[in-house]
């Protein structure tokens, strides 16, 4: 009964699913294909090689110093940094002064108030602030930005399909349009073309525009190569500040679970195969085809099979 | 217990002596995994699976408590709450990256030790009850895996909320009443995810509670066996302890060495970017897709694009749910009296079709709904259904097997026994196999 009522009830779902596949089908062949414009000019990220990268990667804490100084100097003016507070800069290679000198001078004040009158009132920032955004709230922020909202950098290396070869490709991407793009996807006011990003136009203007514009320290030549590389080696790190310890707790865990294994296998064949064990090495079942030729050859010869 | 020849327990120090007069909890453990479960001799690694899904959900409920130490299920703080876990607590990086890969180390062992199940033909009698509490642990899984996806409150966290709470809505009449009921207002909001994390927590411990009788239902028959001939006497058992927990322990073992690989080093591959994205109401991902261990269903609710007497949409939130719920009636579906495939050749090929079919099923359910992805989960849907409900049947029906080997064993020791037989009186040897 539950057999006929299950063969009814399938002939229903495959005939059902069988109608939306002749309608889908019969609209994929008859309608002519709609042409994809961003899928066409959109670009995968560059490659793009990070001391982090692989199972051993350690973060280069020079060049996470320079990405910092790009961040201070070009992107915090327009983005915040909200999950990451100055005293993490002693993670960089930034000793205790140093990220107190960083905090003190940095350009945006922490919102807080006046002790007194309790009016709201910025106050210089400590080590255990969290960057200050650069705009009071998203409004603020859209206002001064034609409408587009900053995203905040933090996690923007995870966020990303891509991670930090997207940021890289996006600060190195901008180009004129090609001639051959469509009017209506060209860039409109206020825009700029990218075929980094998802729709190809984007908001931001180009934020890395020339070599030395940013006055490295360690005499690394600041070219908008440089720059893009740092910054982005800078928000890798903001994204996962733990990825050393990561690395190395994982490295650990490894040859513990590795010598764990290989003692658990040990066990388990001697215990399996042990002089007391009454049990005898299991080789698995019979391969069954080979099995009913011996039963056929075993009658074949008058033998009463096991 | 199931086998006259199971070892009753006998408590060798007096404290356990003490103890075991008055709460019997040892003899318990020992009867359930210890010596005093005989089990078939010839499991082979499938079997470990169900021990495994037992360590992972171990796994989520030791890390999820701590987690949920630290967590703060508000609207405005939750995403919040999160990355203070990834940066500030101590090792927080490391229970949220377990956490969150666990539950996929949880789904894939589910799933081997599903299809393990439906090869081994473990759902047929007596087994039935097993069969269904476990089918009742992987709708609670689904349940207590989305819930929790949606705690970090990303922008996939938000919006998957929004499209499998908007399934329900396509139910007639009071469609649209039950999603603002599950819900608890008109989109998600901070009353849905107080509610998700609440049972978020709950779930995980009632679904300890039906694998508790999932092992009950399990250990009044046994376990089923490679051969699907059931036990005969005690030549074809060993206990549970040494034998198999030795195995278990060095597989899983080895099983945790590749999901520490994947969480140590590639802890965001099987997650999604736009995750790492506060949730955002006003702003829709380009792509929702659930996570990979619902992506065969979402192409099965998915395929369906064109109404047939009742809308598309509801055609499609049917099929989903009867893909699972036809499965609580597979021991009937399929009465074929030989459980194991191996003994099978014709069940064994459609078998095969139906793992490529899922897999293809979840290959779709992670494609943006377009041509071809759109088609070929069609196809793979059609398959789905008629091989539970039409394939199964009639081969179960039709199929001459191939003949079982009359214990279990028999068919461990491949006949070297009568092999070694001396020459009998007419003169001849047992013939071998060729």
């Amino acid at each position: 009964m539950v057999r006929f009522l299950g063969i009814l009830a399938g002939i229903v779902m495959v005939f059902v699913a069988a109608w939306s596949f002749g309608h889908g089908a019969y609209s994929f062949l008859t309608t002519p294909k709609e042409r994809n414009v961003v899928k066409e000019f959109h670009e995968e990220p560059r490659d793009l090689h990070l001391a982090s990268d692989g199972p051993f990667g350690k973060y280069d804490r020079q060049q996470l110093q320079r990405g910092f100084q790009v961040y201070k100097e070009v992107c915090s003016s327009c983005h915040s940094l909200r999950y990451v507070a100055f005293r993490n800069l002693e993670e960089i290679g930034y000793n205790e002064a140093e990220v107190k000198a960083i905090a003190n001078q940095w350009q945006i004040d922490v919102p807080d108030i006046d002790p007194k009158t309790g009016e709201p009132k910025g106050r210089k920032a400590i080590p255990a602030d969290h960057f200050p955004s650069p705009f009071a709230n998203e409004t603020a922020a859209r206002q001064a930005n034609n409408n587009a909202l900053p995203p905040d950098l933090s996690l923007i290396a995870k966020a990303r399909e891509g991670g930090a070869s997207y940021v890289y490709s996006l600060l190195t991407g901008y180009r004129n349009p090609p001639g051959n793009l469509p009017a209506e996807n060209r860039p409109g006011p206020n825009l700029h073309y990218n075929p980094w990003f998802a729709n190809l136009n984007i908001a931001m203007p180009p934020p890395l525009k020339s070599d030395g514009q940013v006055g490295y320290k360690d005499g690394t030549k600041p070219t908008v190569d440089q720059m893009a590389k740092d910054v982005a080696a800078f928000l890798t790190w903001t994204a996962e500040p733990r990825l050393e310890n990561r690395h190395r707790t994982g490295l650990a865990m490894l040859i513990f679970l590795l010598f764990t294994t290989v003692l658990g296998y040990l066990a388990y064949q001697n215990i399996w195969h042990g002089p007391t064990s009454r049990a005898v090495r299991r080789t698995g079942p019979l391969n069954p085809v080979n099995m009913a030729k011996r039963d056929a050859a075993a009658e074949e010869a008058g033998i009463p099979s096991a | 217990m199931s086998f006259s020849w199971a070892k009753a327990y006998e408590p060798k120090h007096p404290l356990m002596r003490w103890l075991d007069q008055r709460l019997p909890l040892p003899r318990l453990v020992y009867g359930a995994v210890g010596g005093g479960y005989p089990v078939p001799r010839n499991l082979n690694y499938w079997w470990n699976f169900g021990v495994l899904a037992g360590l992972a959900l171990t796994i989520q409920i030791v890390t999820g408590i701590v987690l949920a130490m630290h967590y703060v299920a508000s609207g405005d703080l939750a995403f919040q709450s999160v990355e203070h876990i990834m940066r500030d607590v101590n090792e927080g990086w490391l229970l949220r990256y377990v956490h969150a890969n666990g539950a996929s180390f949880f789904f894939i062992v589910t799933y081997i030790h599903i299809f393990r199940g439906i090869y081994f033909g473990s759902y047929k009698a007596p087994r039935e009850l097993v069969w269904m509490l476990g089918l009742v642990i992987l709708l609670l899984m689904m349940a207590t895996a989305f819930m929790g996806y949606v705690l970090p409150w990303g922008q996939m966290s938000f919006w998957g909320a929004k499209v499998i709470t908007g399934l329900f809505s396509a139910i007639p009449v009071v469609g649209t009443s039950v999603q603002q009921w599950l819900l608890g207002g008109y989109a998600p909001d901070q009353a849905t995810l107080n509610r998700f994390f609440s049972l978020h927590y709950l779930l995980p411990f009632v679904i300890a509670g039906v694998v508790i009788l999932h092992i009950w239902a399990l250990h009044i028959p046994g376990s089923s066996n490679p051969t699907g001939v059931e036990v005969q006497s005690e030549q074809d058992t060993v206990p549970f302890h040494p034998f198999y927990t030795a195995k278990d322990g060095w597989f899983a073992s080895l099983c945790i060495t590749l999901f520490a690989l994947v969480t140590f080093y590639a802890p965001n591959y099987l997650g999604h970017a736009d995750n790492y994205i506060p949730a955002n109401p006003l702003s829709t991902p380009a792509h929702i897709v659930p996570e990979w261990y619902f992506w065969p269903f979402y192409a099965i609710l998915r395929a369906f694009t064109s109404d047939f007497l009742l809308p598309a949409k509801l055609w499609g939130v049917i099929a989903m749910f009867s893909a699972i719920i036809l499965l609580f009636f597979l021991p009937w579906l399929d009465p074929s009296p030989v459980r194991s495939g191996n003994y099978r050749p014709t069940f064994k090929w459609f078998f095969w079709i139906l793992v490529v079919d899922v897999i293809v099923l979840g290959f779709c359910g992670g494609r943006p709904a377009e041509e071809p992805w759109v088609m070929i989960s069609q196809v793979a849907t059609m398959y789905y259904f008629a091989h539970f409900l039409i394939v199964l049947p009639i081969i179960s029906w039709t199929e001459k097997t191939l003949p079982l080997p009359s214990s279990i064993t028999a068919s461990v020791l491949h006949g070297e026994a009568a092999e070694a037989a001396p020459i009998d009186m007419s003169g001849q040897r047992p013939a071998t196999a060729h």
